[in-house]
């Protein structure tokens, strides 16, 4: 065995083959971005285009890159909660499209109880978890006992708790905006506490424990999916429902489990943004968060694996919020939009890229 | 009441069109999610076309519109169809990344135009004022039949026809059903399944056109379109993958979608006091606004834009 392992060629070995799968994306995904800005303004493209990559380095200054730093960090723990959410269910064999709206449903919740009853930060986290994961239920519910698509239940799903959700957070909306109330203000024991991290990025206040918090439940994933019975379970029911069954595991309930895994994981993923008090909640809010979208982006670009979609969630977002630095009188900042949303196109080719590569490597 | 009809029957086609597309494209046994994408692209190509060609005559107008919306559509479902045919990706995901990519690249694309015309300009937004009118057929009073409404009703049938007594739609069915044994009679699956896919965006592309010049007369692209493409889905579904099932369900979808327009024209569901989104300005204006054509869309931002009231009351509050 151990021989074999050695005579594996290096481009064999399924991690570096979904590592290279994954830059080949980015790298496509980069390459067909600059075209479109040479095809609007060839003169500013490549400056716009390192804008993007640079993102908080466009800063000369060490204290303010360091600063913007440690933002793109705060916005990255929601979309890796968001992507563990969606990836956890594609273990399972579900799509789960949902990841908006049980990400919604933890916002509403979370930011209700914070502003209307002053709670303080880990009853609203562990509300917003427990809405997410109620709303992914439903969506499990449904699959599993009444064969309801999973993807068309959770995008029915989405728009009924973003509408639900605006209407309960306009009870606690700033008067004069379509916006929440600000948590710094209003309900202080709500924010999410920094203990110190946040002296680490230039007293960045939105550095919060949501940051490390986030980085270990995604060791606690891949833990749970490839080290522990449960994981096990639940892969082989997503990989054959009937086998499953016949191995004496109950599908309906794992099928369910997993739903309501993710819906958690995904309304955590909301607190940990809006209980940062980085952004609030716009009551008037017509379009489904994009953050559950973002997040298939980052699952399918960091391989399917827990600990690559630190890595991918946090390249999405650094092209996310360089986008909001490029050259506005040139180009807008949904450009960046723009090539995450081609990068993820192209990581539907991945399986052929793999395919490449194992043909090259046997020649 | 004539105002509710209209709107019912406006939005039943736009969802009849591209819930036709999805019931296509799975038929051959491929599944469009992307249709949302496909529709913000398809809308992009005809309010081009509008721009660019202002001064057409109105059967022209109409002609060369359907036209760029639908080839704009079919070129952009080939993105599914390539990767998913061709390449064995995974098309819910594809799907998602084609919506995700249509929004983005209309925005991109319309804010490039906007502000290579005027550098100030940086809103996503088309205006179509004038040629806007070339789309209604006739009138009954107040009762405006669109040509798209007619349109949508000649493609109900034949897409009925084709599905069900042609020799392509026997074959289509197959490719879905049973693909190897469609195979081994010597049908190409894959010619058929691209043929689904194209069909799709034909009338994702045609849906989506329809929709932005529904009742207002300039669009933010933005703002996608709003979810409709996903609701189209459902029609397909509640439909059961029947043409003439899917033009009921239309309806029934429709009907709902243009009471929440004009509902405050009701008295009983006025008093219902049901919360809105967006702003909620008092019973008569509204229905004065929606009587030129200028009802919100979902989203509301565009009576926002043209009253000029961003912040809207809320009846909460």
């Amino acid at each position: 065995m151990n021989t074999k392992k050695e005579k594996k060629r290096f481009l064999e070995i399924g991690g570096v083959q979904t590592v290279i799968a994954s830059l080949i994306c980015i790298i496509l995904g980069l390459l067909v971005g600059y075209i479109v800005l040479l095809c609007i303004n060839p003169a500013g493209a490549w400056d716009a285009m390192t804008s993007i990559l640079k993102n908080f380095l466009y800063f000369p200054r060490p204290e303010v890159a360091l600063e913007y730093f440690g933002s793109t960090l705060a916005k990255t723990a929601p979309l890796l909660m968001c992507t563990l959410s969606i990836l956890f269910a594609y273990k399972v064999g579900l799509f789960n499209i949902g990841a908006s709206g049980q990400y919604a449903v933890g916002a509403g919740l979370a930011l209700y109880l914070a502003l209307a009853y002053q709670m303080p930060w880990y009853v609203c986290m562990i509300a917003a978890m427990i809405g997410g994961g109620i709303l992914g239920g439903i969506a499990g519910v449904l699959k599993a006992y009444l064969n309801v698509n999973e993807v068309i239940a959770g995008i029915m799903l989405n728009w009924i708790s973003l509408y639900s959700v605006n209407m309960l957070l306009t009870n606690v909306k700033e008067s004069s905006t379509t916006y929440t109330m600000a948590l710094k203000t209003n309900s202080p024991d709500a924010l999410i506490p920094g203990l110190g991290l946040d002296k680490l990025f230039s007293d960045n206040r939105y550095v919060t424990i949501a940051i490390p918090l986030a980085v270990i439940i995604a060791v606690l994933v891949w833990i749970v999916m490839s080290k522990t019975k449960l994981g096990y379970e639940l892969k082989a029911t997503g990989l054959n429902k009937n086998a499953a069954k016949y191995a004496g595991m109950k599908e309906k309930r794992n099928m369910i489990l997993t739903m309501v895994i993710a819906g958690c994981l995904a309304g955590l993923g909301a607190a940990f943004l809006y209980l940062s008090g980085i952004e609030q909640w716009s009551c008037a809010q017509t379009a489904v968060p994009a953050m559950g979208f973002n997040g298939i982006a980052a699952a399918f670009l960091g391989g399917l694996n827990p600990i690559g979609s630190i890595f991918s969630a946090f390249f999405i977002q650094h092209i996310t919020s360089g986008g909001s630095y490029v050259d506005k009188m040139v180009y807008c900042a949904q450009i960046s939009d723009l090539i995450s949303a081609i990068i993820i196109y192209f990581c539907g080719f991945v399986l052929f890229f793999k395919y490449c590569m194992n043909r090259k490597a046997k020649k | 009441m004539a105002l509710l009809l209209q709107y019912t029957l406006i939005y039943a086609s736009v969802l009849m069109l591209v819930a036709l597309g999805g019931c296509f494209s799975e038929r051959s046994g491929v599944i469009n999610l992307g249709l949302e994408g496909t529709m913000v692209i398809g809308a992009l190509g005809g309010a081009l076309v509008m721009k660019y060609m202002a001064d057409l005559p109105a059967a022209l107008m109409i002609l060369a519109v359907v036209l760029g919306s639908v080839i704009f559509g079919m070129v952009y479902s080939l993105l599914l169809a390539v990767s998913a045919i061709n390449f064995k990706a995974d098309q819910t995901l594809v799907g998602t990344a084609m919506n995700l990519l249509g929004t983005a690249a209309a925005t991109v694309i319309v804010k490039a135009i906007n502000m290579g015309e005027n550098v100030n300009n940086v809103s996503s937004s088309i205006q179509y004022i004038q040629q806007r009118k070339a789309f209604s057929a006739f009138k009954i009073g107040n009762f405006e039949v669109s040509w798209f409404m007619i349109l949508a009703v000649i493609l109900l049938i034949i897409a009925h026809v084709v599905l069900y007594k042609t020799r392509f739609g026997l074959r289509l069915r197959a490719c879905g059903e049973h693909p190897q044994a469609a195979d081994s009679v010597g049908i190409n699956v894959y010619k058929m399944r691209y043929a689904g896919v194209l069909i799709s965006g034909f009338f994702g592309g045609l849906g989506g056109i329809v929709y932005i010049t529904a009742g207002v007369s300039e669009w933010k692209f933005e703002n996608g379109v709003a979810g409709f493409g996903f609701l189209a889905l459902a029609v397909m579904i509640f439909g059961q993958w029947r043409p003439v099932s899917i033009g009921l369900a239309a309806l029934l979808f429709g009907l709902f979608r243009a009471l929440s327009n004009v509902y405050t024209g009701f008295d009983a569901l006025v008093a219902l006091k049901l919360p809105s989104t967006g702003s909620t300005p008092d019973p008569k204006r509204r229905l004065q606004h929606a009587s030129v054509h200028h009802f919100p869309c979902s989203t509301g931002t565009v009576l926002q834009e043209l009253q000029g009231t961003k912040s809207g009351r809320h009846p909460l509050r």
